[in-house]
């Protein structure tokens, strides 16, 4: 389970966060949507514990991630980045395997590739890409790279940054169905972000909206239609007439 | 007037904030060089990336300096008829001075700017990110192998740039300047001191920890987009030699003023 609760994060006078309270229930799939710049990321890069918010309380099953109590749950928590953020240096298997081949999870490097290999083959990519380096991929395959790393060590919990963004609809739906899959398939507690709203409809049990720095609708995705919300209205319907300015 | 002053002011605020950020990025990567994990592949990498890789700038720059030194010795020397000192004072110039200053800026070009360029990219790539949330401590990772390969190779850099230096003088001062081989040979040895070999592999270490410090500084704080990577490759270069040549007065005077 994830509470976030009267989140506020700041950048000098920039305030991103003013407060966002949220709650994913175990195993279920949660997609924040809103517009760029709104502070997406930054909600994640807080559950992660990489950025330290100004107040409020986070738990991700129990734990802290901004105390002493980080290391834990970062074993327990994968992370799909907004670019993929593969190790250029590493080819794909050790990117996949980085979690088997350093620090307290290690085992040998056999292993640990058999294991990559099997995570590749996961998400429909083949064997004989093992020894790629990440420049050598499209943008869709490093995302799938990305994302059988962040499945690699089996977690509990998982997030995902724009995993649909930067690719054809066709390999986005591929990534989706990906996702859901997992979700399902291996009862992975999710928080996706995303502007598609597409990937909405494939992949989330809930959504939320974050706006001006707060949750501006939150419910499940068969509410989503019905809402009234006009934050949300506008968002689905992709109109430039609302609450939400199209120049900033 | 009151504009001049909050902008020295606020300067002033900058330069110390500035400080006090690489103070703690020092202190954190020395606590972690002390503690395991120790990542053993990134080491040797790296090893071969500022040690082996800088062979050939560092040999051919010694090389020339070491020659041109002999021309200015021996051009030096003859307005006061003392023209036998050219071996023994490029052999000690060479090992004192210019073999530590020359070889740590020549490294500080190729391997502050390249350390700087390739984490700047992984920060503004989300990598070190990602290393984070795979339990695994940028610092450990990126930054300790490359400090513990500098202080290490660096010196050893120094130790070949300064027999490379001297040869160059003993090319130029037997092919050039008419000197005997052998009388050559001997008095570029004897009057070196031991110390005079140590100080400067002393100085190599330090110039070796500013270079990988500062490169891997200025890349961790890197901010985004392209201009950002120039930018952090421009600072770690720029202030790796500035500080390889203020450090190498302080250490010349720590060992020889007396
Ligand atoms: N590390 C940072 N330092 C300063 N400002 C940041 C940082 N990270 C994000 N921001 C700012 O926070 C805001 C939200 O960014 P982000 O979370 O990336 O938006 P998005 O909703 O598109 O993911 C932006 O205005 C951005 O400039
Ligand atoms: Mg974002």
């Amino acid at each position: 389970m994830i509470e976030v609760s009267d989140l506020y994060k700041s950048f000098d006078q920039n305030h991103v966060l003013r407060g966002v309270n949220l709650k994913v229930h175990d195993g279920k799939s949660m997609v924040i949507i809103g517009a760029s710049g709104q502070g997406k990321s930054v909600i994640l890069k807080c559950l992660l514990g990489l950025i330290k918010p100004n107040s409020g309380k986070i738990l991700l099953n129990g734990f802290d991630p901004n105390s002493r109590q980080k290391s834990v749950i970062r074993s327990k928590v994968g992370m799909l980045f907004q670019g993929g953020a593969l190790f250029d240096s590493l080819p794909i298997w050790q990117n996949v395997a980085f979690r088997y081949l350093h620090g307290k999870q290690k085992i040998n490097a056999k292993e640990a590739r058999k294991i990559a290999i099997e995570k590749l083959e996961r998400v429909g990519l083949k064997k004989s890409f093992a020894d790629n380096f990440p420049s050598e991929l499209s943008g869709g395959m490093q995302k799938r790279v990305a994302l059988a790393r962040a499945i690699a060590t089996q977690p509990e919990i998982i997030f995902f940054d724009e995993p649909t963004t930067g690719l054809d609809p066709i390999m986005a739906q591929v990534i989706n169905d990906l996702i859901r899959e997992l979700v399902v398939e291996l009862g992975i507690t999710a928080v996706t972000i995303t502007h598609d709203i597409q990937s909405v409809r494939s992949i989330a049990d809930e959504v939320a909206l974050l706006h001006n720095g707060i949750i501006q609708w939150s419910g499940l995705l068969n509410q989503l239609d019905k809402s009234k919300n006009k934050y949300l209205k506008q968002f689905i319907a992709g109109s430039t007439v609302g609450p939400i300015e199209s120049l900033r | 007037m009151i504009g001049f002053t909050a902008y020295t002011g606020r300067m002033f605020l900058n330069l110390c904030s500035f400080i006090g950020e690489l103070a703690i990025f020092c202190i954190r990567v020395f606590t972690n060089t002390l503690t395991p994990p120790f990542f053993m592949r990134a080491f040797f990498s790296s090893v071969v990336q500022i040690g082996w890789l800088s062979l050939p700038v560092v040999g051919i720059t010694s090389f020339f300096t070491g020659g041109a030194l002999a021309l200015q010795i021996y051009a030096g020397g003859a307005r006061f008829n003392a023209e036998e000192v050219v071996p023994s004072i490029v052999a000690i110039g060479m090992v004192r001075e210019l073999g530590p200053v020359l070889g740590g800026l020549m490294v500080a070009a190729r391997v502050a700017s390249s350390i700087a360029a390739e984490i700047g990219t992984m920060k503004v790539t989300e990598q070190i990110d990602a290393l984070s949330t795979l339990s695994t401590d940028p610092i450990k990772y990126l930054v300790v192998p490359r400090l513990v390969a500098a202080f290490l190779t660096v010196p050893l850099l120094v130790g070949i740039g300064d027999s490379i230096g001297i040869l160059g003088g003993y090319v130029v001062g037997v092919t050039r300047l008419e000197f005997n081989n052998t009388i050559y040979l001997i008095n570029s040895i004897n009057y070196l001191e031991l110390w005079d070999i140590l100080s400067g592999l002393v100085k190599g270490a330090a110039f070796g920890c500013i270079i990988a410090l500062m490169g891997c500084f200025f890349g961790m704080r890197c901010e985004k987009g392209a201009r950002g990577v120039g930018q952090a490759t421009k600072s770690a270069v720029v202030s790796a030699s500035v500080l390889i040549l203020a450090a190498n007065y302080f250490l010349t005077e720590a060992f020889f003023s007396s």
